[in-house]
């Protein structure tokens, strides 16, 4: 169906464009200005050019903060993707197990973030978690709060924990949308589960993924909250993330103008991203369907 | 088939544990927890939930919490709708890289947004209020919003529109008796979402609150830090805020798919 060409529909989106810019574009502008200026206080202000942007692309500690942003988001898709798929193939498809197994999907995603950290703080403890007893029990010298490999891993199952579900949910209603014609016809040219599997529900499911991987990508970059309450960043700089690192250095410092610097970099590196997921998802309406 | 079903429950007993952890915790005093180690609450005690709901310090961060959350779902909804409406039956001048702009501003860090907004409402004097919260908070919401009705208003049938208009009705008349209903349940799935991203919501939220707009994930992170855990109660605060969406998940069982793939499933 052909879209009609009218100008006048810019009325019903400008209200929207004004509520967003108000909370995007003035203080993205801030953020700009903060960049190129040395800011002492009130009044005393010096125009520094580019070079907080070099300082920050020069300093240490946030290229080791980055390289664990890349670490963490491609540790946890290479969990989540293949988990998710498994589950949503094992999921029922008729019956009362639908909704009950919808339900509690979805329940880890409902949780308030902070809240996600304190189930986990509590959870993995080693005098009172269920979870750090247990290993304590088999032996394992575990403690997050002090390892940080152990940190590291507790990031990343809690990760794991809250937004599997999502690609699961995803993956089974893009399973769902498979018309059972489809499996009729496997059946009859006797086609083993993994040919099912590799040549009907894996195309099919390529829309869905894309969408997954992507968004889980990009929420991942910019997770915040869970090791924040989790681990606070530690120990050390173990589990300081992007996020982590610029409200450090902006709300916990005030280093606003190297902050300010950073964000710009942080939101030009999303906004990359963010054109290849627009991308994307536009090939697949058009394309697919 | 049987190996299936069983490795499928226990992967939903590995997802239920932690949750079934914290409301076992939350139905001890913190001695009971400290004490020993158990599987089931000998002695539960409502203690914790009592003490949250009579200290106005802690429930007020619950009514702080709902309050902007619900202010943010009001205005992204109405925002939202029209633009929803132009977006799915119209071509206009720089429609593709508008929904473009949106989408990025969804995926925006909060963190970069963290300073500016800070002065910004300062500035304008609605600093600790609901107000700069529920503002706040439309960066990611409004695109959100826009994104989810765009896609239940593109499954309803053009021919719509135009029969409403050949008997007569004004755009208004059309939208809200006619075509508001037709997409009811996308305006319950996507106030749905406005509600559960706000809510989870802690970086802008905290920073934007100082003292009389305290939201309740605000309090919690403040009582972790305070010297001596109290973790029955921490762990009752924590079961409270994930009630309301473990009730309203229900009603929005079938389209939570939906919803999270921003409208593309």
């Amino acid at each position: 169906m052909e879209k009609t060409y009218n100008n006048r529909a810019w009325l019903l989106v400008i209200p929207v464009f004004v509520i967003v810019a108000f909370s995007a574009i003035i203080p993205l502008m801030t953020v700009v200005n903060y960049s190129v200026q040395d800011i002492f206080g009130p009044g005393q202000r010096f125009f520094v050019g580019a070079e907080w942007y070099k300082e920050t692309l020069r300093d240490p500690r946030l290229h080791g903060a980055f390289l664990r942003q890349i670490a963490f988001s491609l540790t946890i898709l290479a969990i989540e993707v293949p988990l998710g798929i498994a589950i949503a193939l094992a999921l029922p498809t008729r019956g009362w197990g639908v909704s009950a197994s919808l339900v509690l999907l979805a329940l880890p995603l409902l949780i308030p973030w902070n809240v996600v950290g304190t189930i986990w703080q509590i959870f993995a403890r080693a005098d009172i978690g269920l979870g750090g007893r247990l290993l304590a029990e088999l032996g394992v010298d575990y403690n997050y709060a002090r390892d940080p490999i152990d940190a590291w891993i507790t990031v990343v199952v809690m990760d794991v924990w809250h937004w599997t579900p999502l690609v699961v949910l995803l993956c089974y209603s893009g399973l769902r949308a498979i018309p059972p014609a489809f499996y009729q016809a496997a059946q009859v040219d006797g086609a083993s589960s993994w040919a099912v599997f590799r040549y009907i529900q894996l195309p099919k499911l390529t829309g869905v993924l894309t969408i997954a991987v992507l968004l889980r990508f990009m929420d991942s970059f910019l997770i915040y909250t869970e090791p924040f309450v989790l681990t606070g960043g530690g120990p050390g700089n173990a589990t300081t993330f992007l996020s982590q690192f610029l409200a450090t250095a902006a709300v916990g410092r005030f280093d606003l103008g190297p902050a300010a610097a950073f964000s710009i970099i942080y939101f030009l590196f999303i906004l990359l991203f963010s054109w290849l997921f627009y991308t994307a998802i536009m090939r697949i309406q058009t394309g697919e369907r | 088939m049987r190996l299936r079903s069983l490795a499928l429950i226990f992967y939903f007993i590995l997802l239920m544990l932690p949750i079934y952890w914290l409301l076992l915790m939350s139905l001890q005093t913190t001695d009971q927890i400290l004490g020993g180690f158990k599987f089931f609450p000998e002695q539960p005690t409502l203690a914790n939930f009592a003490r949250i709901l009579t200290d106005y310090s802690w429930y007020s961060g619950y009514l702080n919490s709902l309050s902007y959350v619900a202010l943010n779902t009001i205005i992204s909804l109405s925002v939202a709708l029209p633009a929803a409406y132009a977006f799915s039956r119209y071509r206009f001048i720089g429609d593709k890289h508008m929904f473009f702009w949106l989408l990025s501003n969804r995926m925006a860090p909060p963190a970069v947004f963290l300073l500016p907004f800070f002065n910004l409402y300062s500035t304008i004097g609605l600093f600790d209020t609901p107000i700069a919260v529920a503002l706040a908070h439309c960066l990611f919401n409004v695109p959100l919003a826009v994104w989810i009705l765009e896609g239940f208003m593109s499954s309803v049938p053009r021919e719509i529109d135009e029969m409403a208009y050949i008997d007569g009705y004004s755009f208004p008349h059309f939208f809200v008796r006619i075509f508001m209903p037709l997409i009811r349940s996308g305006i319950g799935v996507t106030a749905f979402f406005c509600f559960m991203f706000s809510w989870v919501e802690l970086l802008l939220a905290r920073t934007l609150t100082s003292v009389n707009a305290k939201p309740i994930v605000v309090t919690m992170t403040r009582t972790v830090s305070a010297a001596g855990m109290d973790w029955g109660l921490l762990a009752a605060a924590g079961v409270l805020t994930i009630v309301p969406g473990a009730i309203v998940i229900w009603f929005v069982r079938n389209y939570i798919a939906k919803g999270f793939a921003l409208g593309r499933v």
